[in-house]
């Protein structure tokens, strides 16, 4: 492990978590939501685990991201809480 | 109602952080979890079953069952989705609009008329959206690609990480991509509706057959070594082919869920429009 990396990519994934929380747009939340999966991987992989990244990088950030872009497409793009 | 969210959430998280405290050091090797069965697996894997990744083989194999349930439980979800969104309907498919790409003239097709065989013709409807040369070209050219990289995903599982369920969620990507690059009548043009269904089933009686096999060969269940006198190897290697027939089991299954689940959720189960 090599801490520079493992710092930047651990507070980026706290800023994005929170970013894909609080933003009202549906849209924009399901899009920092895949960032969040890819910087969950870019951490698995810093810790070795390659397969569990491989599964995080196809399933998190590609394809779920596509499904929740999609439930917006077909509902509406602003939550009312 | 917010606050008191909010409350439980740190709490929670409070908890979980103060309890992780406790954990062992980060890779000690005298810590509970890597003291009985972790050197068992690390020492012996390439024995028994000689696959080079070990994740590979205690996820199919020593692990078998739990694999099989979480291929179950994405074919639940492919099902659910179906069961949720998909409507029948009457086809109430009023007066449609069809352009012609080449000559780019607008065709009228009244109730139960039908188009003429074509494939020039595209849909306009309230999704309609201009035909882009460049981004249908790259998607069509990157397809190919992807779909061998999916297959080589699956086949290389024994050697490299990954196996059926990334293999899987990338080749059904690949359509997904057709879908999202074109639209979703030239994803279903490719793989059909019922196709989905049937195949995300067969995904999961492949895997649950196997083990059914290895019972009927008289072993246990999700026993490889049974289908040695059938694939005519040795009870290693026959170990080794049993992981690959599962993966292959694993990679149909996801493949097609996910483009069901697509299809379903971004046309809103009526499958004439999409994103």
């Amino acid at each position: 492990m090599v801490w520079p990396i493992d710092l930047a990519i651990l507070t980026l994934v706290v800023m994005v978590a929170i970013g894909s929380l609080m933003v009202k747009d549906l849209l924009g939340a399901a899009i920092l939501f895949g960032a969040y999966s890819f910087m969950m991987c870019l951490l698995w992989t810093v810790m070795g685990a390659v397969d569990v990244a491989f599964t995080e990088a196809s399933v998190g950030a590609g394809v779920s991201t596509v499904f929740f872009v999609g439930a917006v497409f077909r509902t509406s793009r602003r939550t009312r809480d | 109602m917010k606050i008191i969210g909010l409350i439980v959430a740190v709490l929670t998280g409070g908890l979980l952080v103060y309890a992780a405290g406790d954990f062992p050091a980060w890779s000690d090797p005298a810590s509970p979890a890597s003291t009985y069965l972790s050197p068992h697996f690390i020492e012996k894997t390439i024995e028994e079953t000689s696959v080079p990744n070990i994740v590979t083989a205690v996820l199919a194999d020593y692990r078998g069952f739990d694999t099989m349930f979480e291929t179950t439980v994405i074919f639940s979800a492919g099902v659910a989705v179906f069961l949720l969104l998909r409507t029948s309907g009457p086809k109430t498919q009023q007066t449609r609009l069809y352009r012609h790409q080449l000559t780019g003239v607008t065709v009228r097709i009244k109730e139960g008329a039908e188009l003429p065989p074509s494939d020039n013709f595209e849909r306009i409807d309230r999704f309609w959206t201009p035909h882009d040369l460049i981004i249908k070209t790259v998607c069509r050219l990157l397809i190919p690609f992807i779909q061998l990289f999916g297959l080589y995903v699956i086949a290389h599982g024994h050697h490299s990480p990954g196996g059926g369920f990334q293999g899987g969620v990338i080749l059904g990507a690949s359509i997904i991509l057709l879908a999202i690059s074109h639209d979703l009548r030239t994803a279903i043009k490719r793989v059909a509706e019922k196709l989905d269904a049937v195949l995300c089933a067969i995904g999961v009686l492949i895997y649950a057959g196997t083990g059914a096999l290895c019972l009927l060969l008289g072993l246990n269940f999700l026993d490889y070594k049974a289908l040695a006198p059938v694939l005519h190897v040795d009870s290693i290697m026959a170990r080794s082919h049993g992981i690959l027939i599962v993966e292959i089991g694993v990679g149909v299954a996801v493949m097609f869920t996910m483009i069901w689940i697509y299809s379903n959720l971004s046309s809103g189960g009526k499958y004439n429009q999409g994103l």
